[in-house]
């Protein structure tokens, strides 16, 4: 009883466990119709239960151990028509949030500094804006909405319509919305055109002439030279072709850099990077992708900088930005995909702009995080040393915080290259567009070599780019004319020497193909025969062992799993997630987690939810399980830690879709695919973080350790995992992110969740609705779990005193 | 004799602080306004506010190192952000070589930095991204000096200070003694007038410390700055100055020569500091003097006014006959008896702490 009283926590949780079960029990003759998928709804439909019981017939089913449906599954609930007829009942509801938030302000306020209600009102005016909004949609929305959960009738504007609106509106905006006259060349008048659309299509235009232009100096082409002439031009000046960089160039070029930016080290990784990928003949979707890179992240780099600083400078722009960041991290790739299609047409701008979306978030956080980070004495000294605030930005606070802005650099670059695949499904062209063909063909050993190329592209223009930011000048240097300009004069000759070799090679080679110009992919070298082959052996000796393990991991761990997840009501999974939100951190992130989890169960996906969460949970147990044991075993040792670390890195550069391709081959099209990949995926970063927060365990304390005489499991059990273990924690919230990205990318092979309305909106042009809600359902899941793990691994490292 | 112009320009104090004082918290300006100037810190912690600096009013001559000493929270660092104005004072004026500080525009205020003040911290707050060079050249740079000249300056500060050899090291390649003298050399880089140093030595390992002291006496002795320097060390503070501003609270409890503070201590919390002070460390020559008594018989050996008693003492103690004391004009001002420095060296300490 003692213990129980001193953790008062763990009776909490006794008492949230106990309820979340009894509500489990009490769903009762509804459970057998959930656990079948759209169950539910079907049975709505067929007439066979009513979706929503009255007040008092509920009452009467909840004291008899039953839970009224509504309480099982939240159905389709009428608000659009409550809002518009505003009922006296409602206003009263509206002043009465309004008047307890502004009070509890006041209160609050008053209560810590002795000021007058003038002031008061002065400094915290802003917030009473937002306790207005806040108490307008809490008594015009949420609480008409709660009045027809109890009494009311299902309505004909519901939430389940909430996708066809967004769809509606974002139609609207792009077409409709604000036509401005524009002048058409082709039929010589003027014409009404929506502004949005002519903005977004004035970026895209500028995006993917950025992209033309790198992409044909590196390959050749003719793009170019029309935008500034024209077809018909063209076509009467048939010399105007842009010839293509010889690769030869292009190779020795970028080991230049290398050895020019760092040294012999960095030299032999470009020139071995991209004499693979010219060898193997993948040079043209290299240059494609890379051409598509080099837009993409550059422009991340600087919007994440610019929103960094911004961030940085003002606070309210901070506030502000937290959520959205939160949101657009944990947002799946595909759910973008539409939107940005229908704003911006498809074609590799939109993959770029796809890409800018998903790399950017990570840039503004690093660049926000190293800020706050620079010390104030360098601020100070930067004051001192006469800086205006431009100089003090740029020349100080910037180049200071470099550590943590290049992690975001590099964070971009993965990113951008982690996506080329992703945005190959809205037209953008290279490697990860043949990579998606190639392993809609199940050739395996193909999608290997390409999902090889696009990590080698991604390390070198990573080193590249690190070297280049660590560069230091030697001031005292009086170089004459030729050695200054070494490099400038030898890319000079590297070129010279390249169209010589690739005009000899004309002569040499037969065929119409110049191997010292292209290696066009027909031709190059390939190791998919003896790759396939080895999978073929694989397969021949394991097949049955895989099967049966297959089909013993399906049938009696993953069926029961899903089964059970499926039987959780509405009312229960809130019990236990509120509870768990409120265990952790009171009733704010109760609430925080309760209106995420309502975003959910509003819309009418719930039990895909369910399945998504069923197979996200199984796949981040499993990668925990596996990463904090790997991680630990390699913690022990500095090297063993140091070459996790490298191969974490790897692994994370590999386009998620690489990890389908060797699962696919050995289950086939099941949810075991899924997972596997899934744990690969997701076990990365429960690994990495696991080692960091170990070998994060001060020295001393390791030392006091072995002086108080512990074992080396001891140490490892008393000492270093406590300590780490809101840093693990960290890993395991990161492991959950990755996890869900995973699964909904999984639905590209079959799943039943959430994932697979985000696939099939895809190809769907009034997708936008469906695409973004989907997307935000998985990004609450995600959420939910985010701010359950930030707030209790903050809370702990207070309390074990960890910065 | 020095022209009209300078001797005016030294008269006027180079930095002039008129009832400072800055508080931390929402609504200290309205609170200071209420109280009249008569603040207790007690009242406004009560209400949410922190008291940094109390009622500060001191001057700095040209030429005169004032050290501000004080034990952690006392203010000390806060009065120095206040006249290097990297924090707002809450109320009071200052003067810097007569101009008014604080109403001086954005624009006033960087070129008053740009060409008058120098600042070393105490965790040096090096450019982490720069080499020892960039660093020492930063000020240069960013006052618009071409990147040859503010080298060329850059590289005679790194001579200056010692570290030639080491002008392309990059800050954590050097040790804190290293980095500290690079600080300095960045602050001094421009020139300037005034010379602040807040804790430079603090974070240096005790023997460094004294070394840097040295190195930085050598330094005034060489370029004569007008200088503010923060220290929550005393036997720094007794080292290095020439007046030293003991603060407690926010309030400068006393300011003072450090023989004026040796000898009659203000308050009872600056006696505390003074008690282990061994005097013949502090007491100038000047202070045990007698007048010079016509009848005596002078050794030949002559002694300054402005020597530390503990430097000369073996040489006075040598000597049977009282010893001439002489002003820097070679003057003869006093005779000393070595029977008075041995009292200093061995018998006053107790007696004045007991009673």
């Amino acid at each position: 009883m003692d213990y129980l009283k001193n953790n008062p926590k763990l009776v909490q949780l006794g008492v949230v466990l106990i309820g979340f079960v009894v509500l489990i029990l009490m769903t009762g003759q509804y459970s057998e119709i959930i656990d079948v998928r759209d169950g539910f709804t079907k049975a709505v439909e067929k007439g066979q239960i009513v979706p929503v019981t009255g007040f008092s017939e509920s009452v009467s089913m909840i004291l008899s151990g039953q839970l009224p449906p509504q309480f099982v599954r939240i159905p389709e609930l009428n608000f659009l028509n409550l809002v518009v007829s505003t009922s006296i009942v409602y206003i009263l509801t509206t002043l009465l949030i309004m008047a307890g938030l502004i009070f509890n302000n006041y209160y609050s306020k008053i209560q810590s500094s002795k000021i007058s209600l003038i002031d008061w009102f002065k400094r915290y005016w802003t917030k009473l804006f937002l306790y207005v909004i806040i108490s307008i949609f809490g008594g015009f929305f949420v609480a008409p909405t709660l009045f027809t959960w109890f009494f009311g009738e299902p309505g004909t504007s519901s939430f389940w319509d909430l996708p066809i609106i967004v769809t509606d509106y974002g139609n609207f905006l792009m077409y409709e919305w604000f036509p401005i006259q524009v002048y058409d060349p082709d039929i010589e008048e003027f014409e009404d055109k929506a502004l949005i659309f002519q903005i977004t299509r004035g970026i895209s235009a500028a995006l993917l002439f950025c992209i033309a232009l790198i992409r044909e100096i590196l390959l050749g082409g003719v793009k170019t030279i029309v935008a500034f002439t024209s077809w018909d031009w063209l076509s009467e000046n048939e010399w105007a072709y842009w010839p293509a960089l010889p690769w030869t160039v292009v190779c020795a070029t970028t080991t230049m850099l290398g050895y020019a930016l760092q040294g012999r080290g960095l030299a032999m990784l470009a020139c071995f990077g991209t004499l693979y990928i010219s060898i193997f003949g993948q040079w043209e979707p290299s240059m494609e992708t890379l051409s598509f890179v080099l837009i993409a992240a550059p422009v991340s780099v600087i919007l994440g900088l610019f929103f960094g600083v911004w961030s940085y400078k003002s606070k309210s722009v901070e506030v502000v930005l937290a959520p959205l960041l939160n949101i657009a991290q944990s947002l799946p790739h595909f759910s973008y995909l539409v939107p940005v299609m229908v704003f911006f047409g498809i074609g590799d701008q939109a993959g770029a702009i796809a890409t800018i979306i998903f790399a950017t978030p990570p840039m503004i956080r690093l660049t926000l995080l190293g800020l706050k980070r620079v010390s104030p004495e360098v601020l100070d000294a930067g004051m001192m040393s006469g800086c205006h605030n431009y100089q003090l930005m740029f020349k100080v606070l910037i180049p200071t915080a470099r550590r943590d802005i290049l992690i975001g650099v590099n964070q971009v670059i993965m990113q951008c290259l982690a996506m080329a695949v992703i945005a190959s499904f809205i037209g953008a062209k290279g490697l990860g567009f043949n990579l998606l063909l190639a392993l809609n063909q199940l050739r395996v050993g193909q999608a290997l070599e390409l999902g090889l190329c696009i990590v080698i592209i991604a390390v070198v223009l990573d080193k590249l780019s690190m070297a280049w930011a660590n560069k230091q000048t030697d001031y005292f240097a009086d170089l004459p004319f030729m050695l200054r300009h070494k490099w400038s004069l030898l890319f000079g000759v590297i070129l010279l020497i390249g169209i010589v070799l690739s005009y000899i090679g004309t002569f040499i080679f037969k065929g119409g193909i110049n191997y010292l110009y292209l290696i066009p992919h027909t031709k190059g070298v390939t190791l998919e025969p003896m790759l396939q082959g080895g999978i073929d052996w694989f397969l021949d000796y394991f097949f049955f062992s895989l099967q049966d393990f297959n089909k013993w991991l399906i049938v009696d761990i993953l069926l029961p799993m899903r089964e059970s997840y499926l039987s959780m009501p509405v009312s229960a999974t809130f019990f236990l997630v509120m509870g768990i939100g409120y265990i952790v951190g009171g009733i704010r992130s109760a609430l925080i987690v309760g209106l995420c989890l309502l975003f959910i169960a509003l819309l009418e996906w719930w039990d895909r939810a369910l399945i998504t969460a069923y197979m996200a949970s199984f796949g981040v147990i499993a990668s925990a399980i596996i990463g904090i044991t790997a991680g630990s075993l390699c913690a022990q040792n500095k090297l063993a830690s140091k070459v996790i670390l490298l191969l974490c890195d790897t692994f994370q550069t590999f386009p998620s879709f690489v990890y389908l391709i060797p699962v696919m081959i050995l289950f086939g099209v099941t949810d075991t695919t899924v997972l596997i990949a899934v744990i690969i995926y997701a076990t990365i970063p429960a690994t990495r973080y696991t080692v960091e927060g170990l070998n994060s365990v001060p020295e001393d304390l390791q030392d006091a350790g072995s002086m108080s005489g512990v074992s080396r499991i001891q140490r490892w059990v008393k000492i270093e995992l406590p300590l780490a273990f809101p840093h693990i924690m960290l890993g395991v919230n990161q492991t959950v992110i990755f996890a869900l990205f995973m699964v909904i990318i999984g639905a590209f092979i079959g799943t039943e969740d959430l994932g697979q309305f985000i696939i099939k909106a895809l190809s769907d042009k009034q997708g936008i609705g469906n695409g973004l809600l989907l997307g935000l359902c998985v990004a609450s899941i995600g959420l939910t779990v985010d701010h359950l793990i930030q707030t209790w691994a903050s809370r702990r490292r207070k309390l074990l005193g960890i910065n | 004799m020095p022209s009209q112009d300078t001797s005016s320009k030294q008269k006027q104090p180079v930095v002039k602080c008129e009832s400072v004082y800055k508080i931390f918290g929402e609504n200290a300006e309205k609170m200071l306004q209420s109280s009249n100037g008569k603040v207790d810190a007690k009242e406004f912690q009560d209400a949410g506010c922190v008291v940094g600096v109390n009622n500060a009013s001191f001057e700095v001559h040209h030429g005169e190192m004032l050290v501000i000493m004080g034990l952690s929270g006392s203010g000390k660092s806060t009065l120095l952000r206040c006249i290097s104005r990297l924090t707002d004072t809450t109320a009071g004026q200052i003067f810097i070589e007569g101009e008014d500080l604080l109403a001086l525009s954005g624009k006033e205020l960087i070129e008053l930095r740009r060409n008058k003040m120098g600042m070393v911290f105490q965790s040096f707050a090096l450019l982490p991204h720069k080499t020892v060079l960039e660093n020492i050249a930063f000020p240069l740079q960013v006052k618009g000096n071409s990147t040859k000249d503010s080298m060329i300056r850059a590289m005679e500060m790194v001579e200056l200070v010692g570290l030639d050899g080491r002008e392309n090291y990059f800050p954590r390649e050097l040790s804190g003694g290293q980095q500290q003298r690079v600080g300095i050399a960045r602050s001094l880089a421009v020139e300037p007038d005034i010379w602040f140093l807040d804790e430079p030595f603090s974070a240096l390992d005790p023997l460094i410390r004294k070394e840097m002291q040295d190195e930085f006496l050598r330094l005034q002795g060489v370029l004569n700055k007008t200088i503010l320097f923060v220290t929550h060390d005393f036997d720094e503070a007794l080292r290095l100055a020439d007046r030293i501003a003991i603060m407690k609270d926010g309030i400068i409890e006393q300011l003072d020569t450090p023989a004026n503070i040796v000898l009659n201590p203000a308050t009872e919390y600056v006696r505390k500091f003074t008690e282990e002070v061994p005097r013949e460390k502090v007491l100038k020559i000047e202070t045990v003097m007698e007048p010079l008594d016509s009848s005596e018989e002078l050794a030949d050996l002559k002694v300054s006014k402005d020597a530390i008693i503990e430097t000369v003492a073996e040489a006075v103690l040598n000597e049977q006959k009282p010893i001439a004391v002489v002003d820097e004009n070679d003057k003869i001002v006093g005779v000393i008896h070595n029977s008075k420095v041995i009292h200093v060296l061995f018998g006053d300490n107790k007696e004045e702490t007991n009673d």
